[in-house]
């Protein structure tokens, strides 16, 4: 299940700076996964250490939060996009 | 000079350059501005503070800036109320309002927000400063930014009051509306950003941006003659203000303006965005996102940033949190109306609703100091009240005509008591 995946600048340098990058899996989390295969250092960054999304991490599987679907267990379908989003944004 | 030491993170301590930077490239945790809080308290004094102009810019040794501001001459420093007739009614002796409703130039705390992020935009050298907003923000940015000489580029969801449209469009300010919700504009916001390099004041700016709001609580302890209130209840959205305001009164001990002290922080939130008080009353630090909805339209955020920082304030400062909802938000901004003359939106009166909660709870108790905050100008969301006013009689230009309604207005007294 390719998918697209849009990295922002804190993670830009376990990608070589590219901003956008292609990764593979049936969830959210598969795709975390493979990320973590192409592009070591990712993982750590947005799971802690029980394997949870860290609290200033949000992930948005075609502009929805995956908070509002189904977490990590999000399915992901061939074609989807992912986006990586820091939480720390906005006031009003 | 300056007394700012650096940003740090809030999480992990990972410390970074003044950069227009907001996220910790460790561990994803917010950073903060950091101060040398010693050098500080040799420099500031309260016959220092209160001999300067009254601006925000009086605390400017605790606000992350260099030299001579110039954004916000005339921001900050908002009446302080005691507010006799509405404590009357309440019970209370020692109630106050702080009154962001007249702060200059766009009537909401915002005010001192983008005084200190425009300050630091044109230090950084942007030229086009942006903003994710309910309104009240994207007012603030576009007059500060106009001011400054500065471009502005403001977002907001479809649907705010159309005060907020035309009082951001008129100051030259391009709006750009987001079919979806606040949240929504505030992904988006965050996208652009990291894509564009603009100065978004709540986004890279936000380590700077959020420090102006602790002004709020400075102006509070100044006002009360350089002491704490027991209570101060206020609006939770994003939730920048809440913690500021809590870090404020540390800090005015930390550098002694103030002598001790204790005070419970409240937080007050609209029922149709609640995430930070059901995750207070569930006794869990996890906040799970809500889709807004209210008519409390300036505090409509479902995912607030720092939710987790307002959950850590009230909890150690022993305070509360309760929710209130549209009909509740309503009645309170028609009493603080009727009793104090002060005309709040939405946020101002759910505010004051959960201020209420609180003293019938017995958590404010008759003879403490309260502080109820007041963010923001009911005259620009005329919307939210327009259907919950009485109606005006309308007559002929003939005393006989106004002889048949005499009655009906009832006699000064009465008047003047109102429905309530």
């Amino acid at each position: 299940m390719p998918v697209k995946v849009r990295v922002p600048t804190p993670l830009r340098r376990f990608t070589g700076g590219i901003d956008e990058v292609a990764a593979a899996g049936e969830s959210v989390r598969a795709v975390i996964e493979d990320l973590e295969k192409r592009h070591p250092g990712m993982r750590e960054r947005l799971l802690d250490d029980k394997g949870e999304l860290r609290r200033f991490v949000n992930i948005y599987l075609n502009g929805d939060d995956i908070r509002f679907l189904n977490q990590l267990n999000s399915q992901v379908k061939d074609g989807d996009d992912i986006s990586i989003v820091p939480a720390i944004a906005g006031g009003e | 000079m300056s007394y700012v030491t650096n940003l740090k993170c809030r999480e992990c301590g990972q410390e970074y350059p003044i950069k227009p930077l907001h996220v910790c490239e460790d561990c994803f945790g917010p950073l903060e501005v950091t101060y040398d809080y010693a050098k500080i308290r040799a420099a500031v004094s309260r016959a220092t503070i209160a001999a300067r102009p009254h601006n925000l810019w009086r605390y400017r040794e605790l606000l992350p800036v260099d030299g001579e501001p110039e954004a916000g001459p005339f921001s900050g420093f908002t009446p302080l109320l005691h507010a006799r007739r509405l404590g009357a009614e309440l019970g209370l002796k020692k109630l106050y309002i702080k009154d962001d409703t007249v702060n200059h130039p766009t009537l909401s705390y915002k005010d001192r927000v983008v005084s200190v992020a425009i300050t630091k935009a044109r230090d950084f050298g942007f030229t086009t400063v942006s903003c994710a907003s309910t309104g009240n923000l994207a007012t603030a940015v576009a007059a500060h930014a106009a001011r400054a000489g500065l471009r502005s580029v403001i977002f907001m969801p479809e649907g705010v009051e159309s005060g907020k449209i035309v009082g951001s469009s008129i100051y030259g300010a391009r709006v750009i509306t987001i079919r979806g919700n606040y949240d929504d504009v505030n992904r988006l916001c965050s996208e652009i950003a990291d894509k564009y390099g603009w100065a978004f004041v709540n986004i890279n700016l936000r380590p700077y941006y959020t420090e102006g709001a602790k002004t709020f609580g400075f102006e509070v302890a100044e006002q009360l003659g350089w002491k704490l209130p027991n209570h101060i209840v206020l609006p939770t959205a994003g939730g920048t203000i809440l913690p500021k305001v809590a870090k404020a009164f540390k800090e005015f001990k930390e550098v002694g303006l103030v002598h001790g002290g204790e005070f419970k922080i409240h937080c007050a939130q609209a029922a149709g965005a609640a995430p930070v008080i059901h995750a207070l009353h569930k006794n869990t630090d996890l906040i799970t996102p809500v889709k807004p909805d209210t008519i409390a339209k300036s505090i409509a955020i479902g995912n607030p940033a720092d939710g987790f920082y307002v959950l850590r304030a009230v909890r150690e400062s022993g305070g509360w949190g309760e929710m209130a909802t549209d009909p509740e938000i309503i009645d309170a901004i028609k009493l603080l109306a009727r009793t104090e003359g002060i005309f709040a939106e939405p946020a101002g009166g759910t505010t004051l609703a959960v201020a209420l909660k609180l003293i019938a709870a017995g958590r404010i108790k008759a003879d403490e100091s309260v502080v109820v905050s007041i963010t923001g100008n009911g005259y620009k969301t005329l919307e939210a009240v327009a259907n919950s006013i009485e109606a005006p009689l309308v007559i002929e230009a003939r005393l006989k005509d106004f002889d048949a309604i005499y009655e009906s207005l009832g006699d000064g007294k009465r008047s003047l008591q109102g429905a309530a």
